[in-house]
């Protein structure tokens, strides 16, 4: 009766029992794949304040006015003056009064934020179709109108970060978050 | 639109029904003038036309009764039809009951509209201060053991309709309504860090959505191996297009923008990034010019749904007074309703209070005898944190404040019945 044959039968049936059961202290499957630097390098669009990953080119405000107004103009106005989107330049002096006006000019800290979502998302109807030449050359527009940078300063990997913003101590982290 | 369409593609099947029973009319009225059966007649017995006519047949998804097409979404859309999947989408939750909000209902903030993403071509992407930089396809995400949690999003904007010059006259739902609770099911998203290993000065998160707003937050680590989850089913069933699909980050109780919603990208750093939406927006300017950052949690707060805005009471006599309660600090211990303007209150009967981070139900019996009144309620969570009274609130920002108003709602019944939203 207990032929090998039966025998390895009985041991491969024990096997399969012993894999089916459940695990109670099991590790997560690990699924995850590697990605490569270059596939990371195509993902990877957030710009910090120190400016760290700042991609290569540049631009200065009077090369930006012509992209402005091509590509932004007819939502943000004239000059960035706003209507029907969000105004862009002016404000400065206004938040702590009754009716605070937030633009890039008067309340946004860092500079490197207007590249990192100019890049990413506008404009709105074509995100993501602005040369990097194009989006150092309108945030140097925009910084240019609320008289941050001079007309002719290029903005780049180097020089974006250096700018301070008029609001830039404007801000009170809550994190940690305060006793309430 | 798309639902009216949904529903007229439903309906079709009930007008070939209509068609198949006036032939078996037509069919019976020639038996009885053949003379079958003489003074034969209908059945006397009660029965309204749907219970003497054969019922719909199957449908592959089920819609609400056509009766009840009126409960939508109210939208808000700042820059018009420019740009018209920006804005919000808010819940009627005047309309609704217990605690889950439908998910075809549920409050929806979009600042690029809803992208049209092909789980088979989405990954989700794991870099920056880790160990091993990984990806995840959908169907690897869908591979892990998951949990399952009940908790509200809520918009940080939700309420600033309460801050208008005068107060609306619109539903509670147009005004508090960009929030929302489902029981949602993914995986924690600390099992996913670790993976990727984690590195000791990673202190905060970049998480980044794949909408073409490319929407991103940044995210403390701490919140991140607490309770964040990435979450990939709503109320059983897939994440809803407009809710992140395939996959979102969950972040109970905190504000709902920092939910990233169609997930494609975290990137462990050693600081905040500082991207758009948590500098030039969700940031809480003060009276003094400046502005707080990096608000997350949603403060306690509570609205009664019914009766609320442009409702009207038909009759003196009992009421129940319900509403909602939620705190993004845990949970729900108390809620006082007020009948008489905040002069007195009385404790209301708790639904869910159990559960930390998730809408609580809370009930009252009233009384109304015909004369004018102010309703409110007053939510308590378990920090002993007591949602404030309009006026303090107020004084705690700029008046060009509008995220986190948890401030209390009150709702004014007139003589005649009428229900409006009232600043008290």
């Amino acid at each position: 009766m207990s032929t090998p044959r039966h025998i390895a039968s009985i041991a491969a049936l024990v096997l399969a029992a012993c894999a089916s059961q459940p695990v109670s202290n099991g590790r997560p499957p690990a699924l995850g794949v590697a990605a490569s630097a270059e596939e990371i390098a195509r993902y990877d669009i957030s710009i910090p304040p120190s400016g760290a990953g700042l991609p290569p080119g540049s631009g200065t405000a009077r090369e930006g006015a012509r992209v402005y107004e091509q590509k932004c103009a007819a939502c943000h106005g004239a000059k960035g003056a706003g209507k029907p989107a969000d105004a862009l330049a002016g404000g400065q002096g206004t938040l702590a009064t009754r009716a605070p006006v937030r633009t890039v000019g008067s309340y946004w800290p860092y500079s490197t934020t207007l590249f990192d979502y100019v890049r990413r998302a506008m404009p709105l109807n074509a995100p993501l179709s602005l040369s990097d030449d194009e989006v150092y050359a309108v945030s140097a527009y925009v910084l240019h109108l609320n008289g941050i940078v001079a007309e002719d300063a290029a903005m780049n990997a180097r020089t974006l970060p250096l700018v301070k913003m008029p609001n830039r101590d404007g801000f009170v982290s809550d994190w940690p978050p305060r006793v309430r | 639109m798309k639902d009216q369409q949904d529903n007229a593609t439903t309906v079709r099947p009930l007008a070939s029904r209509r068609t198949f029973l006036k032939t078996g009319a037509a069919l019976a009225t020639g038996a009885a003038s053949a003379g079958l059966a003489a003074g034969a007649q209908a059945q006397p017995l009660a029965g309204q036309p749907w219970e003497r006519v054969y019922g719909a047949p199957f449908n592959g998804y089920g819609q609400p009764s056509r009766f009840e097409q009126p409960v939508m979404r109210y939208y808000l859309k700042p820059y018009g039809d420019l740009a018209p999947g920006s804005g919000a989408a808010l819940a009627p939750i005047e309309r609704l009951e217990g605690i889950i909000t439908p998910s075809g209902l549920h409050s929806n903030r979009s600042h690029s509209g809803v992208p049209d993403i092909d789980p088979k071509e989405h990954q989700l992407l794991l870099h920056g201060m880790v160990a091993r930089p990984i990806k995840f396809s959908t169907e690897a995400l869908l591979s892990y053991p998951m949990v399952t949690r009940i908790h509200f999003i809520e918009c940080s904007g939700n309420s600033n309709r309460a801050l208008a010059p005068q107060p609306l006259q619109v539903p509670a739902g147009a005004i508090h309504g960009n929030m929302s609770c489902s029981e949602w099911t993914g995986i924690p998203l600390r099992v996913l860090l670790e993976e990727a290993g984690l590195q000791p000065q990673a202190t905060w998160l970049l998480a980044e959505g794949a909408d073409s707003a490319h929407m991103s937050r940044s995210i403390p680590v701490e919140k991140a191996l607490d309770d964040a989850m990435i979450a990939l089913y709503q109320n059983g069933e897939r994440l809803r297009p407009e809710q992140g699909y395939p996959v979102r980050l969950l972040l109970p109780g905190w504000e709902g923008n920092m939910n990233v919603k169609w997930l494609r990208r975290i990137k462990a750093t050693d600081g905040p990034t500082h991207t758009k939406d948590e500098t030039s927006k969700y940031t809480d300017l003060q009276p003094d010019g400046r502005a707080l950052q990096f608000t997350f949690e949603m403060g306690v707060k509570s609205v009664i749904t019914k009766p609320s805005s442009t409702m009207t009471l038909p009759r003196k006599g009992l009421y129940e007074i319900s509403g909602l309660a939620w705190s993004g600090a845990g949970r729900i211990r108390r809620v006082e309703v007020s009948a008489d303007g905040g002069a007195t209150w009385t404790d209301a009967s708790l639904y869910g209070e159990e559960r930390p981070k998730a809408f609580v139900r809370f009930r009252l019996p009233w009384e109304w005898t015909g004369q004018e009144t102010v309703l409110q309620s007053r939510a308590t969570d378990e920090k002993d944190r007591v949602q404030p009274a309009r006026k303090a609130w107020l004084a705690q920002y700029s008046p060009g404040n509008f995220f986190h108003n948890n401030s209390i709602v009150s709702w004014a019944v007139g003589t005649d019945g009428s229900v409006k939203n009232v600043y008290a």
